[in-house]
């Protein structure tokens, strides 16, 4: 019996390596010290009904940026422990599993849980306080959608203790990820925590989409609409479309590993290459859903930080959309070595270069933007300055690696992941942290310093180009991806060592930016007027941070930067929304609840049972699902009205009234 | 500058419109609804591409012409067409504000509805009980997870169709209850339109092979 037991524990927990025992010792102090801390402080009634019943989109908005920002932590640590690995020839710090296992989750988390809740986290917080709505179009869904995300990461970081992590790359391709050649839990773990993580963000892009389209302030037409707002369109599109893709993959991928049956196995007429079209179907467009509204955000810092109004705004809506198309005819570039033929690799060479034309127009357009502007260079400014020669060097090798005939050079090779690495951390990851600095304010009421945001950015930026500029040498060099060790001789190792002084470089930036934070809650400026960079837009029309109906009275807009406009209007003696005399009703509002908190619980136990194909689990998890949704089905009582007195009064709290 | 109060959830009873439309939450839920049925087509067109593919690869198996029930799939068809008549049946007289009605016609179109699962679970189970299950070869695991995938979505539908149906008769026609009417009826039609598809390719392009 003990010997039973000792099997199963051993099968159950990973062991064997010191790094895990690390982890778990870090994971068993780190649950302690929040219990401790939230009874010693008696915070656990304010934190279950201020936070974890929440559908407040600026709250939830705020979830999402702590919960980004502890993934990338997570993802970083992934990338040091990869870079120290390949530091020098023959090393011997990673075996080559825990190698495996830490470039998959490096991708998978740096794409769906950093990407993914950080470009969440803004549209939570700015899409709606933009175009003058008080909530989103489904705010009890928004809560489900956080919650489905948050214990998505959790089940895909509890891989790394218990059970084994996923270890097949981050497209997970069979035949090697499939049953026969991946026996543990851990590619059950993936495919079941992005498959949570993905019916989230689907609901997300319905739920942006539908916010947009239908809940814009008076007057707000789509041509008046902030540009950040545009990009956000663009990326709910993308989310729609591309996302069922995934999903199937997912699911084909799951049916094969625990029903047995034979979409991608070969034996018995199954055809991985199904799995690889829709895997990249969904994505390729997932690239642009991420760097959208990184786009978004350059072209509100830009204009603010130029005190201009952007420059061909009709041009960069339709550059939008023209990538939101453009992005769902290029999926094939990422296999064109797989024997698709010339046509087909033609077509999708074409379509890939077109995609430059779009991004061009916007580069240009930021650039025109700043020509003869009154520039202030502030950390968001910063970001997106930065951001420019990233994007234009990363941009000229997408468009190397889409000749589909050099890419027979260059495919799978350190070409191809400086390339990316350049787009999607100078494009997303920069873009990302410029709306962070930006918004700050917006969300919590003071601003960033911006000394040590200056710190930040230089170690990051530097160790960025540090990091990745060999790379690409490595790349022409012939080293690939994906192995773990290298021998001596080849005349990489100089190139990988100044590559992993870069990664270290920008670990130090990252710090900063942590320790930015923890610095300006108690020492940053406070923001008093709502608009502290002087804006343009309508979410600084509010005080910060807003009030919970965000509006007291719906501003009428009829001009693009509406906000900006009536600054003007008010400095000429007209009158602009003033307060007073304008009515002030009560308003209706969603209340707060628990299930959508409990609903994430219930897809934790679904997902950890399929891990293990514990189906009693499994099924105990869907039952409760359903209950959760019948319960919600036959809910009437779920909103209330705030009264004109409480609005009033918080008026005149923010010296409005 | 002149400002406007519309609220997001405030109801503002209109009489041109139909009830479920009538609140602005109503309107957004449905708009909302129809974008999520967006999505799911594209998980099925995925499903039929899958399927599309993996027909012809048929391993050891039996081919889609040796598995096929005609008489049964035929009956499905029929059964299924006419429940998503039913249902519109029932959306009429909901529109009349005829709550018996309204009750009856969706009695009927789940009764139909069960009996198409029903039928289908019977073809499922001697498939399997014949020895063409899902791991047997690529065509059948495609086929049952693309039939399956819509069998699941219908008895889905059955079970949240019944769930309205309580509300209706506690509550009568409400602008909620017509809204929750209006959209399970859209899902139960969107439903057929894929049945359609499901037929022509599952049943009569596979067939021929």
């Amino acid at each position: 019996m003990p010997v039973d037991i000792k099997n199963f524990l051993t099968h159950f927990f990973v062991t064997g390596y010191p790094l895990i025992y690390g982890a778990d010792a870090s994971i068993i102090l780190a649950t302690v010290a929040i219990l401790f801390v939230l009874t010693y402080f008696k915070k656990w009634k304010w934190l279950w009904t201020e936070w974890l019943t929440t559908v407040d989109h600026k709250k939830i908005g705020i979830m999402y940026l702590i919960a980004a920002l502890l993934m990338m932590f997570r993802g970083g640590v992934d990338a040091i422990l990869m870079r120290t690995q390949l530091m020098l020839p023959n090393m011997h710090f990673l075996g080559p599993q825990h190698y495996n296992e830490i470039f998959t989750t490096h991708g998978t988390l740096m794409i769906l849980f950093v990407a993914m809740p950080f470009i969440f986290a803004l549209f939570n917080i700015v899409v709606p306080l933009q175009i003058g709505a008080r909530d989103v179009a489904f705010p009890y869904l928004n809560a489900i959608s956080f919650w489905l995300f948050f214990f998505a990461a959790l089940l895909l970081n509890l891989s790394f203790v218990i059970g084994g992590s996923p270890d097949a790359g981050w497209s997970s391709y069979p035949p090697l990820a499939g049953a026969e050649f991946d026996k543990g839990p851990g590619e059950n773990y993936y495919l079941l925590s992005l498959q949570i993580t993905g019916i989230g963000s689907m609901a997300t892009g319905i739920n942006f989409l539908v916010t947009i389209l239908k809940m814009r302030a008076p007057g707000l037409t789509l041509m008046r609409l902030p540009l950040f707002t545009w990009s956000v369109v663009g990326a709910c599109i993308l989310i729609i479309v591309s996302f069922p893709a995934l999903t199937a993959a997912l699911a084909l991928l799951l049916i094969d590993r625990v029903a047995g049956a034979h979409f991608f196995t070969m034996l018995a007429g199954g055809m991985p290459m199904m799995y690889v079209n829709l895997f990249w179907i969904w994505g390729h467009p997932e690239v642009y859903i991420v760097v959208l509204p990184a786009f978004g955000v350059f072209s509100e810092v830009v204009a603010t930080f130029s005190k201009k109004r952007i420059f061909g705004y009709t041009s960069m809506v339709a550059s939008i959309m023209v990538i939101t198309v453009i992005s769902y005819f290029v999926w094939v570039h990422h296999f064109f070595t797989m024997g698709a033929g010339p046509g087909v690799n033609s077509f999708f060479a074409l379509a890939t270069m077109a995609i430059a034309i779009p991004t061009g127009v916007k580069v240009f357009n930021w650039l025109f933007t700043m020509y003869r502007g009154r520039i202030r260079i502030t950390a968001p400014m910063l970001w997106t300055l930065g951001f420019i020669p990233n994007f234009a060097i990363g941009g000229a090798t997408g468009v190397l690696l889409a000749v589909a005939p050099a890419d027979y050079q260059y495919h799978n090779s350190y070409f191809l992941i400086a390339h990316f690495h350049q787009v999607l951390i100078g494009g997303t990851i920069y873009g990302m942290l410029a709306g962070m600095y930006y918004w700050w304010p917006k969300m919590f009421g003071h601003r960033l310093s911006e000394g040590l945001a200056k710190h930040a950015f230089w170690w990051f930026n530097l160790g960025f180009y540090i990091c990745f500029m060999p790379q690409y040498a490595l790349g022409l060099m012939g080293m690939t991806r994906r192995i773990y060790t290298y021998p001596k001789g080849l005349g990489w190792g100089p190139y990988n060592f100044i590559a992993t002084v870069g990664a270290y470089m920008m670990a130090i930036g990252f710090v900063l930016i942590v320790a930015n934070v923890v610095y300006s809650a108690f020492y940053g400026e406070r923001d008093t007027t709502g608009d502290i960079w002087d804006a343009r837009t309508l979410e600084w029309s509010l005080p910060s941070p807003a009030p919970h109906y965000n509006f007291a009275v719906i501003p009428h807009v009829d001009r693009r930067d509406a906000w900006w406009v009536m600054k003007q209007e008010r400095k000429e003696g007209k009158t602009t929304l003033d307060l007073q005399q304008e009515p002030i009703r009560p308003i209706h509002m969603p209340n707060n609840s628990g299930r959508p908190f409990i609903l994430g619980v219930c897809f934790f136990t679904v997902g950890f049972g399929f891990a293990f194909s514990w189906y009693a689990l499994v099924v105990l998890g869907f039952l409760a699902v359903a209950v959760l949704l019948l319960v919600r089905s036959f809910e009437y009582e779920d909103s209330h009205y705030i009264p004109v007195e409480e609005i009033k009064e918080t008026e005149a709290a923010y010296g409005r009234l | 500058m002149a400002t406007t109060e519309e609220s997001l959830h405030i109801p503002s009873h209109s009489r041109s419109k139909p009830l479920e439309y009538s609140t602005e939450d109503g309107a957004l839920r449905i708009f909302g609804f129809w974008v999520f049925l967006v999505t799911d087509m594209l998980l099925f067109s995925c499903f039929f591409a899958t399927y599309a593919v993996l027909y012809r690869h048929i391993s050891t198996g039996p081919t889609p012409s040796a598995i096929f029930d005609v008489r049964g799939y035929t009956a499905e068809t029929l059964i299924l067409l006419t429940s998503s008549f039913t249902s519109g049946i029932a959306t009429y007289e909901m529109r009349r504000q005829n709550k018996s009605g309204l009750i009856t016609w969706t009695i009927i179109t789940l009764l139909l509805g069960l009996s198409f699962i029903g039928l289908e679970v019977s073809e499922f189970w001697s498939d399997v009980v014949s020895g063409a299950t899902m791991q047997t070869s690529a065509f059948l695991s495609a086929f049952f997870t693309l039939v399956g995938t819509h069998g699941c979505h219908v008895s889905f539908g059955i079970i949240w169709i019944t769930s309205v149906l309580i509300q209706v008769i506690r509550r009568g026609i409400t602008p909620v209850t017509s809204r929750k009417v209006f959209i399970t009826s859209l899902y139960w039609h969107f439903l057929d339109v894929v049945w359609v598809f499901l037929f022509t390719v599952v049943y009569m392009i596979g067939g021929m092979y």
